[in-house]
């Protein structure tokens, strides 16, 4: 199992292969729907203007995810109304939503790792050859289990987009996943779909 | 009326934080099908310790404690109006103690209701008044990976060869699953209505997922179909989490409905390995849980 910590060098991402078992430690921040089109519409293509507190958070949210990542995840939390925040459970969601965003966001960010479940298709892809970045497949649904590798929640912004919506920033440790999308081009999700496919229509083909 | 609120409360904490037997024996007999040092292997270890933590721990099994979808079996005599009022707010403090996330969002605003209190289908109730003097009420938490990878097929379908007929069921099961790879997150279970229109099919397709995981169907035919089902399923090679692997689907439960001459639907409905469903019954002021 390799120990991957966070920010991640270009060095570390070149080293990861798709199939590889690795443990991250670091701050990430977690972000999906809401925070993805945020960043898109009002930072990347800048068709909608900054409004509130949308200014002071990328700036705050830029040095975060400069060599860092982003965990596809809407959380379980606790003590909301003291803000004494604890995440109760964190598994990852499906990723594949956010395919039209990603590799935008990953190449203004400079973001090297995205954490999440199902895999993600040819523009994230190609954004893990350029930034160079790998995708992490989490277990989907290890929720309970992936919490206890969250040490601490350190803030959150947006908690406006809802508390699965919001962007909550972490500090983990000994992290489990699986890299399934390499800087080098492999897709074990391309790679299983295909097969997956020709044997389908093996099947289909003896009734 | 007995106020129930207390009892669906612990309902809804069992059902979203303790795997049932069923599931989880089948989880461990799926890890023995898989080779050391690979993937699926790894993912599987993975579930069955978080299983154990999130019972431990009384945490959710997983973040996505879904849409709460109550079967309520009700004696003649209970109101159902009560009922209904007592499960919203029994909802609402689940959400509250952190076992069920906040997860009714309008549609139309985006805005999430923060207390799992949405219109008069969040949570989903369903009535029925039955014979005896035994209440059950069976929840089910279905999450939104899985739910997004059902399919509903219109038969016949050429692309499929699928025809008005059980070799036409399992041309267009086998197809969604090969759809969902592993984005429902693997290995699931398949539950499949055949018949109905488009809505009762749906519906009936989640409800035939309530079936224990390793019994039989009384129909020998449909019976001989759900084996037919989840051993072609797992040679897709799809496997946990569509790492790859020999276990894509857990079991498969097939029921049918009377359908109009003109229509011949199938529904499918993916259930995750996080396939939480708890039974309680109240009986003499009783209560207990399955
Ligand atoms: S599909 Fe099931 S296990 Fe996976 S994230 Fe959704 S609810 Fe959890």
């Amino acid at each position: 199992m390799q120990q991957v910590s966070i920010p991640i060098s270009d060095e570390a991402i070149h080293s990861l292969k798709v199939g590889d078992p690795v443990l991250l430690s670091g701050t990430m921040v977690t972000g999906r729907d809401a925070a993805h089109k945020w960043m898109v519409e009002t930072f990347i293509k800048a068709t909608r203007t900054p409004i509130d507190d949308d200014q002071q958070v990328y700036q705050e949210i830029k040095p975060l995810l400069d060599g860092g990542v982003i965990y596809h995840c809407g959380p379980v939390v606790s003590g909301l109304d003291s803000q004494e925040y604890k995440f109760v459970a964190a598994g990852p969601t499906t990723s594949t939503r956010e395919e039209p965003y990603q590799g935008d966001v990953m190449r203004h960010f400079n973001i090297k790792g995205v954490i999440g479940k199902g895999g993600m298709g040819a523009k994230t892809l190609a954004a893990c050859q350029e930034v160079p970045g790998v995708y992490f497949h989490a277990v989907g649904g290890a929720a309970s289990l992936i919490a206890q590798s969250v040490l601490e929640v350190t803030t959150v912004y947006k908690l406006d987009f809802g508390v699965p919506e919001a962007m909550w920033v972490i500090r983990v440790e000994d992290f489990p996943a699986v890299v399934t999308m390499d800087a080098h081009g492999s897709s074990l999700h391309a790679e299983i779909e295909s097969e997956s496919r020709s044997a389908l229509e093996g099947l289909l083909a003896e009734s | 009326m007995q106020d129930l609120t207390e009892p669906i409360l612990e309902l809804i904490r069992l059902t979203a934080t303790n795997l049932p037997p069923d599931v989880e024996e089948g989880l461990r007999d799926a890890l023995q099908q898989e080779e050391p040092g690979f993937a699926a292997r790894g993912a599987l270890e993975t579930i069955l310790k978080n299983v154990d933590m999130a019972r431990e721990n009384s945490t959710p099994i997983c973040q996505d404690t879904g849409t709460p979808i109550f079967y309520v079996n009700y004696p003649e005599g209970w109101s159902t109006r009560r009922m209904r009022e007592q499960i919203k707010s029994a909802v609402a403090q689940a959400t509250d103690k952190s076992y069920l996330r906040p997860n009714a969002v309008d549609s139309i605003s985006g805005v999430n209701s923060g207390d799992n209190i949405g219109d008069e289908h969040f949570p989903t109730i369903h009535f029925e008044e039955i014979e005896g003097d035994e209440l059950q009420i069976d929840l089910m938490l279905k999450g939104g990976g899985c739910e997004n990878v059902g399919a509903q097929y219109s038969l016949p379908n050429s692309e499929l060869g699928a025809g008005r007929d059980l070799a036409g069921v399992r041309n267009v099961a086998l197809d969604a699953v090969q759809k969902a790879q592993g984005k429902g997150c693997a290995p699931g279970i398949l539950g499949i209505a055949i018949g109905g229109d488009r809505g009762s099919s749906f519906v009936a397709s989640k409800e035939v997922l309530l079936r224990q995981l390793d019994d039989s169907n009384p129909n020998p035919e449909m019976n001989d179909l759900e084996q037919q089902l989840t051993e072609e399923s797992n040679q897709l090679g799809i496997g946990p989490m569509g790492f790859g692997g020999k276990t894509t689907v857990l079991g498969t439960k097939i029921t049918s409905k009377h359908r109009l001459p003109a229509s011949y639907f199938v529904s499918v409905s993916y259930m995750c390995w996080a396939y939480r469903r708890r039974q309680m019954v109240v009986k003499n002021d009783q209560v207990s849980y399955q």
